[in-house]
Protein backbone atom coordinates (compact mmCIF):
# COMPACT_ATOMS: atom_id res chain seq x y z
CA UNK A 1 0.00 0.00 0.00
CA UNK A 2 1.70 3.13 -1.06
CA UNK A 3 1.72 6.04 1.60
CA UNK A 4 0.04 8.99 1.14
CA UNK A 5 2.22 11.98 2.39
CA UNK A 6 0.75 15.88 1.89
CA UNK A 7 2.48 18.79 3.31
CA UNK A 8 0.65 21.66 4.01
CA UNK A 9 3.18 24.88 3.76
CA UNK A 10 3.81 28.28 2.89
CA UNK A 11 7.17 28.88 0.63
CA UNK A 12 9.08 31.25 2.86
CA UNK A 13 8.75 29.38 5.71
CA UNK A 14 12.14 27.79 7.21
CA UNK A 15 10.71 25.99 9.50
CA UNK A 16 8.60 24.24 6.52
CA UNK A 17 11.72 24.06 4.76
CA UNK A 18 13.13 21.41 7.47
CA UNK A 19 10.32 18.83 6.59
CA UNK A 20 10.70 19.49 2.70
CA UNK A 21 14.36 18.76 3.06
CA UNK A 22 13.86 15.70 5.66
CA UNK A 23 11.21 14.18 2.79
CA UNK A 24 13.70 14.55 0.43
CA UNK A 25 16.78 13.10 1.88
CA UNK A 26 14.13 10.13 2.25
CA UNK A 27 13.26 9.97 -1.16
CA UNK A 28 9.68 10.35 -0.26
CA UNK A 29 7.37 11.44 -2.45
CA UNK A 30 4.91 14.00 -1.55
CA UNK A 31 1.90 16.27 -2.17
CA UNK A 32 3.06 20.04 -1.58
CA UNK A 33 -0.08 21.79 -0.81
CA UNK A 34 0.89 25.92 -0.77
CA UNK A 35 -1.41 27.83 2.44
CA UNK A 36 -2.33 31.14 2.76
CA UNK A 37 -1.67 32.13 6.12
CA UNK A 38 -3.76 35.34 5.46
CA UNK A 39 -7.39 33.36 5.02
CA UNK A 40 -6.29 29.85 6.69
CA UNK A 41 -7.77 26.71 4.87
CA UNK A 42 -10.16 24.39 6.62
CA UNK A 43 -7.73 21.33 6.05
CA UNK A 44 -5.39 23.60 8.08
CA UNK A 45 -7.57 24.52 10.64
CA UNK A 46 -8.52 20.73 11.00
CA UNK A 47 -5.09 19.14 10.87
CA UNK A 48 -3.86 21.68 13.30
CA UNK A 49 -6.48 23.02 15.58
CA UNK A 50 -4.04 24.14 18.26
CA UNK A 51 -1.42 25.98 16.98
CA UNK A 52 -3.28 26.76 12.75
CA UNK A 53 0.34 26.91 12.15
CA UNK A 54 2.29 25.15 9.43
CA UNK A 55 4.33 22.96 8.29
CA UNK A 56 1.61 19.90 8.76
CA UNK A 57 2.93 17.06 7.37
CA UNK A 58 -0.48 14.28 7.06
CA UNK A 59 0.67 10.90 6.61
CA UNK A 60 -2.23 8.26 5.37
CA UNK A 61 -4.75 10.98 6.62
CA UNK A 62 -2.75 11.61 10.03
CA UNK A 63 -1.73 14.96 11.17
CA UNK A 64 2.25 15.47 12.58
CA UNK A 65 2.49 19.10 14.05
CA UNK A 66 5.94 21.02 14.49
CA UNK A 67 8.55 20.81 12.08
CA UNK A 68 11.47 19.27 14.17
CA UNK A 69 8.73 16.55 15.37
CA UNK A 70 8.13 16.29 11.95
CA UNK A 71 11.81 15.46 10.82
CA UNK A 72 12.40 13.10 14.02
CA UNK A 73 8.99 11.17 12.80
CA UNK A 74 10.19 11.04 9.10
CA UNK A 75 13.31 9.41 9.84
CA UNK A 76 11.77 7.14 11.88
CA UNK A 77 8.90 5.86 9.92
CA UNK A 78 11.81 5.92 6.64
CA UNK A 79 14.90 4.51 7.86
CA UNK A 80 16.44 3.02 5.68
CA UNK A 81 18.19 5.74 3.89
CA UNK A 82 20.36 9.39 4.76
CA UNK A 83 19.73 8.46 8.95
CA UNK A 84 19.29 11.76 10.07
CA UNK A 85 19.60 11.71 13.54
CA UNK A 86 22.65 9.71 14.64
CA UNK A 87 22.16 6.16 16.64
CA UNK A 88 23.97 6.73 19.52
CA UNK A 89 21.97 8.19 22.17
CA UNK A 90 24.08 10.65 23.26
CA UNK A 91 24.84 11.91 20.19
CA UNK A 92 21.20 11.82 19.38
CA UNK A 93 20.69 14.29 23.00
CA UNK A 94 23.52 16.16 21.75
CA UNK A 95 21.95 16.58 18.13
CA UNK A 96 17.94 17.74 19.64
CA UNK A 97 19.95 19.79 22.22
CA UNK A 98 21.08 21.97 19.44
CA UNK A 99 17.80 21.99 17.29
CA UNK A 100 16.21 23.31 20.63
CA UNK A 101 18.61 26.06 20.76
CA UNK A 102 18.13 26.63 17.21
CA UNK A 103 14.60 26.91 17.88
CA UNK A 104 14.61 29.12 20.94
CA UNK A 105 16.84 31.26 19.51
CA UNK A 106 18.01 32.32 16.06
CA UNK A 107 14.13 33.25 14.68
CA UNK A 108 13.42 36.17 17.65
CA UNK A 109 16.57 37.79 17.05
CA UNK A 110 16.72 37.21 13.29
CA UNK A 111 13.18 38.92 12.66
CA UNK A 112 14.67 41.76 14.54
CA UNK A 113 17.40 42.44 11.75
CA UNK A 114 14.42 43.73 9.23
CA UNK A 115 11.77 43.66 11.47
CA UNK A 116 12.20 46.60 13.64
CA UNK A 117 14.12 50.13 13.43
CA UNK A 118 16.51 51.99 15.54
CA UNK A 119 17.79 50.77 18.73
CA UNK A 120 15.79 47.47 18.65
CA UNK A 121 17.08 46.61 15.35
CA UNK A 122 20.92 47.10 16.42
CA UNK A 123 19.67 44.91 19.48
CA UNK A 124 18.49 42.19 17.20
CA UNK A 125 21.59 42.53 15.03
CA UNK A 126 24.10 42.19 17.67
CA UNK A 127 22.12 38.80 19.49
CA UNK A 128 21.31 37.32 16.24
CA UNK A 129 25.40 37.46 15.11
CA UNK A 130 26.24 36.25 19.01
CA UNK A 131 24.17 33.11 18.44
CA UNK A 132 25.23 32.85 14.76
CA UNK A 133 28.92 32.91 16.53
CA UNK A 134 28.01 30.13 18.95
CA UNK A 135 26.33 27.86 16.33
CA UNK A 136 29.57 28.42 14.42
CA UNK A 137 32.05 27.27 16.83
CA UNK A 138 29.63 24.35 17.98
CA UNK A 139 30.66 23.59 13.89
CA UNK A 140 34.08 23.78 14.10
CA UNK A 141 35.78 22.76 11.08
CA UNK A 142 33.32 19.55 10.62
CA UNK A 143 31.53 19.62 6.94
CA UNK A 144 28.13 19.50 8.83
CA UNK A 145 27.36 19.83 12.23
CA UNK A 146 27.03 16.19 12.79
CA UNK A 147 30.83 15.25 11.44
CA UNK A 148 30.89 13.61 8.41
CA UNK A 149 26.78 13.26 7.59
CA UNK A 150 24.43 16.05 6.87
CA UNK A 151 22.02 15.44 9.62
CA UNK A 152 18.86 17.23 11.53
CA UNK A 153 20.96 20.31 13.01
CA UNK A 154 21.50 21.53 9.68
CA UNK A 155 18.05 20.48 8.63
CA UNK A 156 17.13 22.53 11.99
CA UNK A 157 19.45 25.36 10.32
CA UNK A 158 19.39 25.70 6.47
CA UNK A 159 16.12 28.07 6.56
CA UNK A 160 17.41 30.27 7.82
CA UNK A 161 20.39 30.73 5.30
CA UNK A 162 17.77 31.32 2.41
CA UNK A 163 17.04 34.30 4.67
CA UNK A 164 20.44 35.62 5.11
CA UNK A 165 20.95 38.00 2.20
CA UNK A 166 17.35 39.16 3.21
CA UNK A 167 18.27 40.12 7.18
CA UNK A 168 22.42 41.53 5.59
CA UNK A 169 19.89 44.00 3.21
CA UNK A 170 17.01 44.97 5.41
CA UNK A 171 19.36 44.79 8.76
CA UNK A 172 22.63 46.50 6.51
CA UNK A 173 24.94 44.34 7.99
CA UNK A 174 27.66 41.43 6.59
CA UNK A 175 27.00 38.13 8.07
CA UNK A 176 29.80 36.65 5.99
CA UNK A 177 31.92 39.16 7.82
CA UNK A 178 31.16 37.65 11.28
CA UNK A 179 30.43 34.10 10.69
CA UNK A 180 32.20 33.26 7.49
CA UNK A 181 32.15 29.11 8.21
CA UNK A 182 28.89 29.32 8.61
CA UNK A 183 28.41 30.97 5.25
CA UNK A 184 30.54 27.52 4.09
CA UNK A 185 28.94 25.41 5.68
CA UNK A 186 25.63 27.15 4.38
CA UNK A 187 27.01 27.11 0.76
CA UNK A 188 27.85 22.99 1.46
CA UNK A 189 24.42 22.16 2.35
CA UNK A 190 22.92 24.35 -0.53
CA UNK A 191 24.59 21.92 -3.00
CA UNK A 192 22.47 18.80 -1.63
CA UNK A 193 19.93 17.94 -3.72
CA UNK A 194 17.17 17.71 -1.17
CA UNK A 195 18.08 21.74 -0.06
CA UNK A 196 18.78 22.33 -3.34
CA UNK A 197 15.03 21.54 -4.41
CA UNK A 198 13.89 22.78 -0.57
CA UNK A 199 14.85 26.17 -0.45
CA UNK A 200 13.76 29.50 -2.09
CA UNK A 201 16.05 31.96 -4.17
CA UNK A 202 17.28 34.43 -1.85
CA UNK A 203 15.82 37.16 -4.38
CA UNK A 204 12.49 35.83 -3.57
CA UNK A 205 12.46 36.47 -0.12
CA UNK A 206 14.40 39.95 -0.53
CA UNK A 207 11.31 40.99 -2.30
CA UNK A 208 8.79 39.12 -0.11
CA UNK A 209 10.39 41.24 2.49
CA UNK A 210 8.58 44.41 1.74
CA UNK A 211 5.09 42.62 1.55
CA UNK A 212 5.39 40.85 4.92
CA UNK A 213 6.07 44.00 6.85
CA UNK A 214 2.97 45.39 4.93
CA UNK A 215 1.06 42.40 6.43
CA UNK A 216 2.32 42.80 10.04
CA UNK A 217 1.63 46.51 9.78
CA UNK A 218 5.59 47.50 10.16
CA UNK A 219 6.90 50.63 7.98
CA UNK B 1 27.90 0.96 27.54
CA UNK B 2 26.15 2.19 30.72
CA UNK B 3 28.38 2.84 33.52
CA UNK B 4 27.17 3.20 37.33
CA UNK B 5 28.44 6.84 37.28
CA UNK B 6 25.83 9.04 36.91
CA UNK B 7 24.44 12.63 38.22
CA UNK B 8 22.37 15.07 38.19
CA UNK B 9 22.33 18.50 38.81
CA UNK B 10 19.15 20.38 40.29
CA UNK B 11 16.85 21.11 43.17
CA UNK B 12 14.01 19.60 44.75
CA UNK B 13 12.06 22.49 43.95
CA UNK B 14 12.08 22.29 40.14
CA UNK B 15 9.13 20.56 37.90
CA UNK B 16 11.79 20.15 34.81
CA UNK B 17 14.65 18.54 37.35
CA UNK B 18 11.84 16.20 38.48
CA UNK B 19 11.13 14.57 35.14
CA UNK B 20 14.72 13.47 35.44
CA UNK B 21 14.56 11.79 38.56
CA UNK B 22 11.30 9.88 37.75
CA UNK B 23 12.74 8.48 34.48
CA UNK B 24 16.03 7.93 36.46
CA UNK B 25 13.66 6.06 39.41
CA UNK B 26 11.64 4.00 36.44
CA UNK B 27 14.77 2.45 34.82
CA UNK B 28 16.18 1.90 38.56
CA UNK B 29 19.34 3.84 37.79
CA UNK B 30 20.99 4.85 41.17
CA UNK B 31 22.77 8.25 40.65
CA UNK B 32 24.10 11.16 42.89
CA UNK B 33 21.88 14.00 43.38
CA UNK B 34 23.91 17.43 43.42
CA UNK B 35 21.38 19.98 45.05
CA UNK B 36 22.16 23.70 43.47
CA UNK B 37 21.93 26.05 45.88
CA UNK B 38 18.85 29.18 45.27
CA UNK B 39 20.49 31.71 44.12
CA UNK B 40 23.57 31.08 43.13
CA UNK B 41 25.17 28.29 40.36
CA UNK B 42 27.81 25.85 41.17
CA UNK B 43 30.99 25.90 38.96
CA UNK B 44 30.06 22.44 37.85
CA UNK B 45 27.18 23.65 36.54
CA UNK B 46 28.27 26.47 34.47
CA UNK B 47 30.77 24.23 33.36
CA UNK B 48 27.99 21.52 32.25
CA UNK B 49 25.64 23.80 30.61
CA UNK B 50 28.14 26.83 29.59
CA UNK B 51 25.04 27.49 26.86
CA UNK B 52 21.77 27.80 29.17
CA UNK B 53 23.49 27.57 32.66
CA UNK B 54 20.34 25.95 33.66
CA UNK B 55 18.96 23.04 35.56
CA UNK B 56 18.70 19.78 35.08
CA UNK B 57 21.77 18.57 33.83
CA UNK B 58 22.26 15.28 33.90
CA UNK B 59 26.40 13.92 33.83
CA UNK B 60 26.56 10.60 32.81
CA UNK B 61 30.41 9.29 32.60
CA UNK B 62 31.49 12.85 32.69
CA UNK B 63 29.03 13.35 29.65
CA UNK B 64 26.47 16.29 30.27
CA UNK B 65 23.13 16.08 28.66
CA UNK B 66 20.84 19.46 28.89
CA UNK B 67 17.39 20.02 28.48
CA UNK B 68 14.70 18.18 30.91
CA UNK B 69 12.62 16.63 27.94
CA UNK B 70 15.68 15.73 26.04
CA UNK B 71 17.14 13.84 29.21
CA UNK B 72 14.04 11.78 29.59
CA UNK B 73 14.53 11.11 25.81
CA UNK B 74 17.74 10.23 26.79
CA UNK B 75 17.80 8.15 29.90
CA UNK B 76 14.82 6.12 27.62
CA UNK B 77 17.69 5.33 24.96
CA UNK B 78 20.94 4.84 27.22
CA UNK B 79 19.34 2.35 29.28
CA UNK B 80 16.15 1.00 27.30
CA UNK B 81 17.07 -2.87 28.59
CA UNK B 82 16.04 -1.78 31.70
CA UNK B 83 12.38 -0.96 33.35
CA UNK B 84 9.56 -0.29 30.98
CA UNK B 85 9.70 2.24 28.16
CA UNK B 86 9.13 5.77 28.31
CA UNK B 87 8.16 6.78 24.80
CA UNK B 88 5.73 5.03 23.37
CA UNK B 89 7.09 2.59 20.65
CA UNK B 90 4.70 3.52 17.16
CA UNK B 91 6.36 6.45 15.68
CA UNK B 92 3.21 8.31 15.20
CA UNK B 93 2.58 7.91 19.20
CA UNK B 94 5.64 9.44 19.87
CA UNK B 95 5.17 12.22 17.48
CA UNK B 96 2.13 13.20 19.21
CA UNK B 97 3.49 12.74 22.82
CA UNK B 98 6.24 15.43 21.86
CA UNK B 99 3.89 17.85 20.06
CA UNK B 100 2.01 17.85 23.71
CA UNK B 101 4.80 17.83 25.93
CA UNK B 102 6.10 21.03 23.60
CA UNK B 103 2.77 22.52 24.25
CA UNK B 104 2.65 21.85 28.02
CA UNK B 105 6.46 23.73 28.04
CA UNK B 106 5.51 26.25 25.33
CA UNK B 107 2.20 27.33 26.31
CA UNK B 108 0.75 25.79 29.15
CA UNK B 109 3.58 26.10 31.53
CA UNK B 110 4.14 29.84 30.48
CA UNK B 111 -0.02 30.66 31.18
CA UNK B 112 0.65 29.22 34.54
CA UNK B 113 3.75 30.86 35.66
CA UNK B 114 2.32 34.33 34.57
CA UNK B 115 -0.85 34.08 36.94
CA UNK B 116 2.38 34.20 39.96
CA UNK B 117 3.94 37.17 37.92
CA UNK B 118 1.09 38.84 36.88
CA UNK B 119 0.73 42.36 38.45
CA UNK B 120 -3.44 43.52 38.93
CA UNK B 121 -6.13 41.43 38.95
CA UNK B 122 -7.00 41.84 35.07
CA UNK B 123 -4.02 40.71 34.39
CA UNK B 124 -4.28 37.65 36.80
CA UNK B 125 -7.91 36.87 35.47
CA UNK B 126 -6.50 36.49 31.70
CA UNK B 127 -3.75 34.26 32.29
CA UNK B 128 -6.08 31.99 34.78
CA UNK B 129 -8.54 32.49 31.82
CA UNK B 130 -5.61 31.26 29.25
CA UNK B 131 -4.67 27.88 31.73
CA UNK B 132 -8.57 27.41 31.96
CA UNK B 133 -8.82 27.18 28.39
CA UNK B 134 -5.08 25.02 27.76
CA UNK B 135 -6.06 22.49 30.20
CA UNK B 136 -9.37 21.88 28.77
CA UNK B 137 -7.04 21.12 25.55
CA UNK B 138 -5.00 18.73 27.75
CA UNK B 139 -8.02 16.97 29.23
CA UNK B 140 -8.91 16.15 25.54
CA UNK B 141 -5.57 15.01 25.04
CA UNK B 142 -5.47 12.72 27.73
CA UNK B 143 -8.59 10.82 26.07
CA UNK B 144 -7.10 10.93 22.75
CA UNK B 145 -3.65 9.66 24.23
CA UNK B 146 -4.13 7.56 26.63
CA UNK B 147 -7.00 5.28 24.63
CA UNK B 148 -8.37 3.61 27.38
CA UNK B 149 -5.52 3.36 29.68
CA UNK B 150 -4.34 4.75 32.61
CA UNK B 151 -1.95 6.61 31.71
CA UNK B 152 -1.03 9.18 28.98
CA UNK B 153 1.50 6.47 27.49
CA UNK B 154 -1.39 4.37 26.19
CA UNK B 155 -0.11 1.77 28.45
CA UNK B 156 -0.42 0.75 31.95
CA UNK B 157 2.69 2.30 33.36
CA UNK B 158 3.81 6.22 33.37
CA UNK B 159 5.65 7.31 30.17
CA UNK B 160 7.03 10.63 28.33
CA UNK B 161 3.91 12.95 28.52
CA UNK B 162 2.54 11.36 31.90
CA UNK B 163 6.05 13.03 33.54
CA UNK B 164 5.95 15.80 31.32
CA UNK B 165 2.89 17.22 32.80
CA UNK B 166 3.15 15.32 35.82
CA UNK B 167 6.12 16.78 37.06
CA UNK B 168 3.97 20.17 37.48
CA UNK B 169 0.94 18.46 39.51
CA UNK B 170 2.92 20.15 42.69
CA UNK B 171 3.44 23.67 41.46
CA UNK B 172 -0.28 23.25 40.05
CA UNK B 173 -1.30 23.20 43.34
CA UNK B 174 0.54 25.98 44.22
CA UNK B 175 -0.65 28.32 41.50
CA UNK B 176 -4.51 27.22 42.66
CA UNK B 177 -3.67 28.05 46.25
CA UNK B 178 -2.66 31.76 45.14
CA UNK B 179 -5.14 31.87 42.63
CA UNK B 180 -8.17 30.65 44.17
CA UNK B 181 -8.85 28.72 41.52
CA UNK B 182 -9.06 25.04 40.77
CA UNK B 183 -7.87 23.70 37.44
CA UNK B 184 -7.79 20.33 37.80
CA UNK B 185 -11.49 19.67 39.00
CA UNK B 186 -13.99 16.32 38.48
CA UNK B 187 -16.47 18.13 36.98
CA UNK B 188 -14.40 19.83 34.60
CA UNK B 189 -11.25 17.28 33.66
CA UNK B 190 -12.72 14.27 35.08
CA UNK B 191 -10.04 12.64 33.28
CA UNK B 192 -7.03 14.75 33.97
CA UNK B 193 -8.10 14.45 37.80
CA UNK B 194 -8.01 10.67 38.06
CA UNK B 195 -4.94 10.79 36.41
CA UNK B 196 -3.19 13.41 38.68
CA UNK B 197 -4.28 11.28 41.54
CA UNK B 198 -2.81 7.54 40.29
CA UNK B 199 0.54 9.95 38.97
CA UNK B 200 1.50 11.38 42.19
CA UNK B 201 0.87 7.73 43.86
CA UNK B 202 3.10 6.61 41.16
CA UNK B 203 6.00 4.18 42.91
CA UNK B 204 8.85 6.28 41.09
CA UNK B 205 6.82 9.69 41.60
CA UNK B 206 5.82 9.65 45.51
CA UNK B 207 9.04 9.66 46.87
CA UNK B 208 10.33 13.46 44.41
CA UNK B 209 7.16 15.25 44.33
CA UNK B 210 7.51 18.28 47.15
CA UNK B 211 5.16 18.67 49.84
CA UNK B 212 3.03 21.49 49.00
CA UNK B 213 2.96 23.58 52.02
CA UNK B 214 7.25 23.49 51.29
CA UNK B 215 6.59 24.20 47.44
CA UNK B 216 4.30 27.19 48.49
CA UNK B 217 6.96 28.65 50.93
CA UNK B 218 9.25 28.62 47.93
CA UNK B 219 6.98 29.86 45.89
CA UNK B 220 6.24 32.82 47.96
CA UNK B 221 10.42 33.69 47.82
CA UNK B 222 10.64 33.26 44.24
CA UNK B 223 7.26 35.18 42.81
CA UNK B 224 6.73 37.64 45.96
CA UNK B 225 2.75 38.85 45.93
CA UNK B 226 1.40 42.04 46.10
CA UNK B 227 -1.07 40.91 48.50
CA UNK B 228 -1.09 37.62 50.89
Amino acid sequence: MADEVILLDFWPSMFGMRTRIALEEKNVKFDYREQDLWNKSPILLEMNPVHNKIPVLIHNGKPVCESLIQVEYIDEVWPGVNPLLPSDPYQRAQAKFWGDYIDKKVYASARLTWGAKGEEQEAGKKEFIEILKTLESKLGDKIYFGGETFGYVDIALIGFYSWFEAYEKFGNFSIEAECPKLIAWGKRCAERESVAKSLPDSEKIIKFVPELKKRFGIE
Amino acid sequence: MATDDVKLIGSWASVFVMRARIALHLKSISYEFLQETFGSKSELLLKSNPVHKKIPVLIHADKPVCESNIIVQYIDEAWNSSGPSILPSHPYDKAIARFWAAYIDDKWFISLRSILTSQGEEEKKTAIAEVEESTELLEKAFVDCSKGKPFFNGTDHIGYLDIALGSFLGWLRVVELDAGHKFLDESKTPSLSKWAERFCNDPAVKPIMPEITKLDEFARKVFPRQQS
